[in-house]
Parts: C-alpha cells; structure tokens; sequence
C-alpha cells in the first residue's frame, strides 16, 4: 500500500504543489512534504468513503452470487437450504438411464431460444424506432419540450402497470386493439393476443418496445445534439440530398451512442422477467431464461436447479456482453 | 418553383402527421388506462375512445381496500429509504472515484459497472438466504436491502460523472484551509451537486417504485407487498373475471406521481440518464 501512494504522489505532487501555490502558501521543502502527507490523508479517505459501497455490494452482489453458483451444485431446497448436499454437475447434466439435467431439458433450450429471439427482434425495433423519434424531437418545431415529456410517459410507468394496460388493450373479448383492427377491416375474427401461442411473443414484443424505445431515443438524442452543425451546412451548400446525409453523416456519427443504448437495452432484455410474468405467466411460447430460473427456484421449490438455471443465465450474459464489448471496440478502433 | 413549394408543404405535412402519430403512440395507452378507469363496471365491456360520465367508483374500490394502502405505504418507505442510502453510499464512493487518484480506482469502476449488468435471477437465491438470515424476509428491510444492488451501481456512476465536472480550485482551496475530506465532501460539493443529487435520487426513485421480481419473491404476505405486485395479483373470481376497472385505477393511481415527477423533471432526467449511459 506504501509503494501504491508514493507512486501516486510522483505522479500527482504537481497537482497538489499548484494548488499550494495557488494559495499563497510559503515555498520551499516543507510544501512537498505536505503535498504528501495531504495526498496519503487522501488517498486513505478515499478507501473509506469506498467501504460502505464496497461492503454493499458485496453483500448484495458479490456474495450471494457465488453462493447461487454453489447451490447450483446441490440438491438444496426452498425450504432446507442448510441441509443440502454437494451432489456436483448433476444439476446440468447426468446420466441415469438417459441424460437428465438443465441441458437435457427441452423447456430450457426453448427458454434460451425464446429469450434470445425476443432479444433480437424486441431491440432492433428499439433502435430503429428510437433513432426515428430522436431524428423528430432534433428538429426545431414549436410544442417540441411537449412532445418530449409525452415520449417519457411509457418510459416512467411501471413495467408491471404497462403490461397489465396492454393486456387490457389487448384482451380477446373486450380489447380496444382487435376493436380497431376489427374496425378497419384488418381481421375478420379478434385474435387472442396473450393466450395464442403463436401471437403472444409479439404481444410481449409490442409491451417491451412501447416502453423502452423513448429510452434509446434519448440516448441518441443527446448525441445529436453534440453533431456540429458544419458539415450540415456543407452537405445542404453541396445540395446532398437529406437520407443520404443521414447515412453518410448523422448515422456514423451517432453510432457509438446507439451502440451505448443498444447494449444497455440487450442486458435488459436478456433478463427479462416482469412483462412476461404479467402479461403471459409460465406459458412456454414466452417463457424466458428469467422465467424459467425462477419457477424452478420459488414455484417448485428446487434450489438447487433454478440456480443451476440462473448460473448458466449469467454465463450467457456475461458471455455475450464480452463479446459485444470486444467487437464493438474492434469496429470502432477500426473505424476511427 | 411551384412544385418546390408544393413538395415543400407536403414534407411539413408528412412532418407533423409523424409528430402526431407518435404523440398518440406514446400517450394512448396511459390515456385509455384513464378512460376505463373511469367507467362503470356496466360500460366496461364497450369500447369508447372518451369519457362520456365521469364514474369514481373504481377509485372508491381501491382506496378502500386495507392491503392497497399498505401496499403504497410500503412502496413509498422502501422507495424513499433505498434512495437515501444509495444517495448517501454513492456520493462519498463517487467523491473517491471522482476526486482522487489512487491505484485500484478503475478495478473498483469496473466491479461497478458489472455489477449494474447482473441479471437480477443470478443472485435470486444467494440473496434470500441472505435475507432470510438476516431476518428480513417478508418485511420492507429486505426489499432496501436487496435493492442496493441495482440502484448503487448507476448512482455511483453518474454521481461519479458529475462529481469529475467540478473545477480543482474549489477542493484546493479547502485542503489549503485544512478542511477534512468529509468536511469538503459535505460543505464544498455537496451544495454544488445538488442538481445531481436530485436527477439520481429521481431515478433510483422511479427504479424501486418499479421493481417487481424482488418484491414478489422476498414477500409474502398481502400486508407486506408493495405496489407493482400488488397490482399484478390482483384477481377476480377466476382467469378470465379480471376485474379491469379496479385494476386500471390503481394502475393510474401509482403512475401519475410518476408521470407527474418525469414531466416537471424531464430536463434532469434526461442528463442524468445520458451522464450515466455516454461514460458507460
């Protein structure tokens, strides 16, 4: 620790000596030494205003993590979580006469397949619509503060409170949807949005991008706000038409926010379990990798395999989060 | 000349219808929650686009129901409580990270950021025995506690941003004065991030007030849910007796504090959301 701060204060005593001199301090060797001591004082409180948030997490986070990836290689139950034994892979995957385990489950794989087709379709959407609306609220126009705040709205109303709002609009019988649709001649019978198989992923779809999309459009918002308005200026001199400035130079430009916004909403929509919960339940047309862990862990009571369920969920994640992180880098690297 | 004109109108046209379908897009479902809402229980089942009587008896339903209350008034302690703490434990952690350079500091940034990427059901059961040993299950402490995990993270980061924004002088001049570092966090930065403050208290807000998978697994009675569960288990005789009006009542009954806060605010939350997302 000694090494790290006097390392530290090479590196930063002139930083502190300016602001000494700045001041009017007396000059000569006891300033250096009192730069120093300042800095070591520092760099102590530093660690201790770091302790609470750090103990914090680790109780949150840090720990009851690794004890998911333990109980994941035990048979433990909701209601004997002490009394469990160490019973290894056989969570994931053991042979007993055919193979057995998460891996060996058919729901699993379609949980795995749904989450990650929901993912897909439900965050391109996102940032298509969302570049849409910010192009919108860029331009000049009078009301604009207005139609800012209203695009806000789905994105302050609680998830739950969203999805019960469109299970209402969405109801068989009595939904304004299939009213309209009805009305305009788009279907001839109303369609079961939430309990029709084939139509409920895009139920969840429509909830998920109805929310999140006022969130990417502020993100890229702010970034085109930043654009300088110059080559604007010059590709409107040069008579370029507007779509072509758009693809040559505002989405260049504003691609890492977009990749900021995107990677942000992936996360989110890898983990997702609220809308689904309200709107469909444990249906297996939607259920997610989310869905899935926890029905394992509280409905059915088995520790042991929802965590084992939850621990792959996190390697997934993290596993495409790595490669998002190292690929975005690499474009951008290149790009530049 | 004339056809330019004409296209001209035509583009501003096509410009407002979008501004209007996306107004409509953005509000109709909130404005539909109201609008049945405010129904009797006899009109439900017919679909109108306005209010034509204006019926409280769906309020009335909720606002007598014991658990409903209990459910808000839990909803607001574990709200307000989360924000305070994460406000207290991510403006010292920010004045550290954002004010000293000290080896580890981008390790401890990072175990941050990685955190506020975890998936919620990874540490699902680690976190009820947890809370089960602490002996928080099924009270509101649980929730505080369990809901540090997301609102600590994106605190510590934006207040992180906002604290690097402040000029070297102001903290010079009082390490120069012999001011401790509590004694400049609270007395020099404090008053300045103010503004701060508010944005990333306003979201951790809005992200408790919202949560759902803690609150409907470390609870268990109806007396100790908070809103969102509340409202999701809401039911009617059987599956298909939901009954709406009372459940698009409570629903607009939670969201316009909400909806309220994130207009007056919309400024502030949208710096902060970018404060936290463009260093990300």
């Amino acid at each position: 620790m000694t090494a790290q701060e006097s390392h530290d204060t090479v590196s930063n005593s002139s930083r502190d000596q300016k602001g000494d001199e700045g001041a009017g301090r007396p000059v000569g060797a006891p300033r250096r030494e009192r730069g120093t001591r300042v800095r070591r004082q520092r760099v102590r409180a530093a660690w201790l205003f770091l302790t609470p948030m750090l103990i914090g997490l680790l109780l949150v986070a840090g720990w009851p993590l690794l004890r998911t990836f333990w109980f994941s290689l035990t048979d433990a139950s909701l209601s004997s979580l002490e009394g469990s034994q160490f019973i290894g892979l056989e969570n994931y995957l053991v042979f007993d006469d055919g193979w057995y385990g998460i891996l060996a489950d058919s729901l699993w794989w379609q949980s795995v397949w749904n989450t990650l087709y929901f993912t897909l379709v439900s965050v391109s959407l996102e940032a298509v619509l969302g570049v849409i609306v910010a192009l919108v609220l860029n331009a000049h126009f009078r009301g604009r503060t207005l139609v800012r705040a209203a695009m806000l709205i789905p994105w302050a109303i609680p998830t739950v409170v969203s999805a019960k709002i469109w299970a209402w609009m969405l109801n068989d019988q009595f939904g304004i949807i299939n009213h309209m649709l009805l009305g305009l001649g788009l279907i001839d019978a109303p369609l079961s949005w939430t309990a029709d198989a084939s139509l409920s992923m895009w139920a969840v779809i429509i909830v998920d991008v109805w929310k999140a999309t006022p969130f990417v459009a502020l993100l890229v918002l702010a970034a085109l706000q930043m654009l300088p308005s110059d080559c604007y200026e010059a590709a409107k001199v040069d008579g370029i038409h507007p779509v072509r400035v758009f693809f040559r130079v505002t989405l260049p430009l504003i691609t890492p926010a977009l990749l900021v916004a995107i990677i942000f909403r992936a996360l989110d929509a890898l983990r997702v379990f609220d809308v689904i919960y309200v709107l469909t339940s444990n249906a297996a047309s939607t259920m997610t990798m989310s869905i899935y862990a926890r029905q394992q862990l509280v409905e059915f009571q088995d520790v042991g395999y929802g965590s084992a369920a939850s621990t792959l969920l996190f390697m997934i994640i993290a596993l495409i989060t790595v490669v998002y992180l190292y690929i975005g880098r690499r474009q951008l690297g290149g790009g530049s | 000349m004339t056809l330019r004109t004409l296209k001209g109108i035509v583009l501003k046209i096509g410009f407002w219808v979008l501004v209007a379908v996306l107004m409509v897009y953005a509000i109709f479902p909130f404005y539909y929650a109201v609008v049945t809402s405010l129904k009797p229980s006899s009109e439900l089942f017919q679909v109108s686009y306005w209010v034509d009587s204006v019926d409280f008896s769906n309020y009335a339903a909720v606002l007598s129901q014991p658990t409903f209350l209990a459910a808000i008034r839990n909803s607001v302690i574990v709200a307000v409580s989360v924000v305070l703490i994460a406000l207290l434990l991510g403006l010292t952690a920010a004045w550290a990270l954002g004010r000293v350079r000290f080896r580890g500091r981008t390790t401890v940034m990072m175990i941050v950021l990685g955190v506020s990427m975890f998936p919620q059901v990874a540490v699902l059961s680690g976190l009820f025995e947890v809370i089960r040993t602490l002996d928080l299950y099924n009270s509101p402490g649980g929730l505080i506690l369990s809901y540090t995990i997301f609102t600590l993270p994106f605190t510590v980061w934006i207040l992180t941003t906002f604290m690097r924004q402040l000029p070297d002088e102001l903290e010079e001049a009082a390490i120069v004065d012999g001011a401790s570092p509590w004694v400049t966090l609270t007395k020099v930065f404090m008053p300045l991030l103010w503004p701060a403050m508010a944005t990333t208290g306003l979201l951790a807000f809005i992200a408790a007030w919202n949560e759902f998978l803690f609150a409907l697994t470390f609870t268990l009675t109806d007396s100790q849910r908070t809103v969102p569960v509340a409202i999701a288990l809401i039911s009617g005789g059987s599956q298909y007796e939901l009954p709406w009006g009372p459940i698009m009542a409570a629903s607009v009954i939670v969201t316009v504090p909400l909806v309220v806060l994130v207009v007056i605010f919309q400024r502030r939350i949208v710096s902060g959301l970018t404060a936290g997302a463009v260093k990300g």
